[in-house]
């Protein structure tokens, strides 16, 4: 039984109100039309608003493990620091290189960047705030997401840089070699749901999360997950392919103003990215906790907004990737591959096999107890 | 429940792309704009590649370490049988068991070319060539 609460500070509210309000007074043309321009400013907004609220983050939480204070000149705490970086970033001088492949140089940030954003629209941010979501979403947000790769790879390549050239190609190998771990988790839990689609996977979960349903088996993929999407994004130990101290700054080595920037907010919203597929697909996505049977209990934690949620537990699994960032020390080239290659996949895979068997024979949490969940 | 999906099902996503393309063409002329009311300098010593301060030796477009072609090949291999796994994903529970056996006899096949190309060395990325 889905018992339906008053939920007052919900966005869907707003969003149903305009619709109908826009459904009423216009044609059916005009009002799709004017939703669809809505939708896209909002998500635009969204994008560029998270990345500067991640980058203020990332340097105040930085500053906090190594024991410095970050950021605090402009504005109160340095609020206003990553707006002052942004409008900085706009002003400045895009300058052309001589010897780079002119075309493909100045193509490459739009690969990046449209591949993240394109991915930005799959997450389900709360109740009715999805934008894209139909019956492939886990394989549609696999695909896309690796469209960023020819991005970098043309970065590479196209500047002429030698610093450029080897970070594209370590980050190419690393991204293409992780993207297999990535796939291989989300699978075993597309197993565990048996569905594709965000929507329902999330509804799937409003007693019991992917991550406790499939408990050994999805906890191993979770934390598969977890190490290859840091892998893919680049970061914490795996961030061989910018590693400052021998490369400068890997592929965008010569990038610079606003094609820098692309880079910088690809990077820092393709880890947003993977933080709140890893919180849709196994944390139950903006499901509020929930116990079967405990009304009021249930009803105080939905009062409580769903992109509350969505947002809190995204939170969390980005501060745990700041934290594995700080905490250890990075890897050499065939150390990251090894790891990859000879342990997880295999992994991986008996895991994917453990999960199918663990749904036939019905050892799942929900299998088990079916009263309870 | 079971909903088919039709091709206009999936226009959002080409909206979204337009909206993504549209943002980036905007910020970069809007930012060209401001920019060009500024005078451009124009060095050879600026617009030349950056190498830590010292003169360019040679060109970037070197032979580079044939392992990382490797890996690309492998991943095509191996993302490919990945991709067949997924309708097998979403529909095994209508199969059960004989379904289940039936894929075994692919991931034998999958775990074959593992050990093959393990054995091959193809995954000692540290050993010396002679």
């Amino acid at each position: 039984m889905v018992l339906n609460y008053s939920q007052p500070l919900e966005i869907s509210n707003l969003t149903s109100w305009l619709d109908s309000t826009l459904r009423g007074n216009l044609s059916e043309f005009w009002a799709l039309l004017i939703e669809f321009v809505l939708v896209a400013v909002v998500l635009l907004t969204a994008y560029a608003v998270i990345a500067l609220i991640l980058i203020y983050a990332e340097r105040k939480i930085t500053a906090f493990f190594q024991a410095r204070y970050g950021p605090n000149r402009v504005g109160k705490w340095g609020l206003l620091q990553s707006v002052a970086d942004m409008v900085k970033i706009l002003l400045k001088e895009i300058v052309r290189i001589n010897r780079s492949d002119r075309f493909l140089f100045f193509a490459a940030p739009f690969f990046m960047i449209i591949a993240s954003m394109l991915t930005f629209g799959a997450i389900a941010f709360g109740k009715g705030l999805h934008a894209i979501d139909f019956n492939i979403g886990v394989l549609y947000v696999t695909a896309v997401s690796s469209l960023g790769i020819i991005g970098v790879l043309l970065a590479g390549w196209s500047s002429n840089n030698k610093y450029s050239m080897i970070g594209a190609m370590r980050s190419g190998a690393q991204f293409v070699s992780y993207e297999l771990s990535a796939g291989f988790a989300l699978m075993t839990i597309v197993v565990l749901a048996g569905t594709m689609q965000f929507s329902t996977m999330i509804e799937g979960q409003r007693y019991c999360w992917n991550i406790f349903n499939g408990h050994i088996s999805s906890i191993i993929a979770f934390v598969i997950y977890l190490i290859s999407g840091h892998a893919e994004t680049n970061r914490g130990p795996f961030d061989l392919p910018e590693a400052e101290s021998e490369l400068t700054a890997g592929y965008h080595t010569e990038y610079s103003g606003l094609q820098f920037g692309f880079y910088y907010l690809a990077e820092y919203l393709n880890m947003f990215i993977i933080a709140s597929i890893a919180t849709t697909v196994f944390l139950g996505g903006y499901m509020p906790i929930q116990v079967h049977g405990w009304d009021g209990f249930n009803q105080i934690m939905a009062y409580i907004p769903t992109y509350v949620w969505f947002f809190g537990k995204t939170a969390v699994l980005i501060f745990l990737s700041l934290w594995v960032r700080w905490s250890f020390p990075r890897l050499r080239i065939d150390q990251l591959l090894n790891l990859e290659w000879k342990y997880l996949l295999p992994i991986n895979l008996v895991n994917l096999l453990l999960m199918v068997i663990l749904v036939l024979t019905g050892f799942t949490l929900t299998g088990l107890f079916p009263g309870l969940f | 429940m079971n909903r088919v999906y039709i091709a206009s099902d999936y226009e959002p996503v080409l909206i979204q792309f337009f909206v993504a393309l549209s943002f980036v063409v905007i910020v970069m002329v809007v930012t060209h704009l401001i920019i060009s009311t500024r005078k451009r300098v124009r060095t050879l010593k600026k617009e030349e590649n950056f190498e830590c301060g010292i003169d360019i030796q040679g060109n970037a477009r070197f032979p580079f370490s044939i392992k990382y072609f490797l890996i690309a090949i492998l991943f095509v291999l191996f993302d490919v049988e990945v991709i067949f796994f997924y309708p097998w994903a979403v529909n095994f529970r209508d199969t059960d068991w004989s379904g289940f056996l039936d894929m075994m006899l692919f991931v034998l096949i999958f775990v074959f070319g593992f050990f093959y190309i393990y054995k091959k060395g193809a995954l000692d990325w540290n050993k010396e060539q002679e």
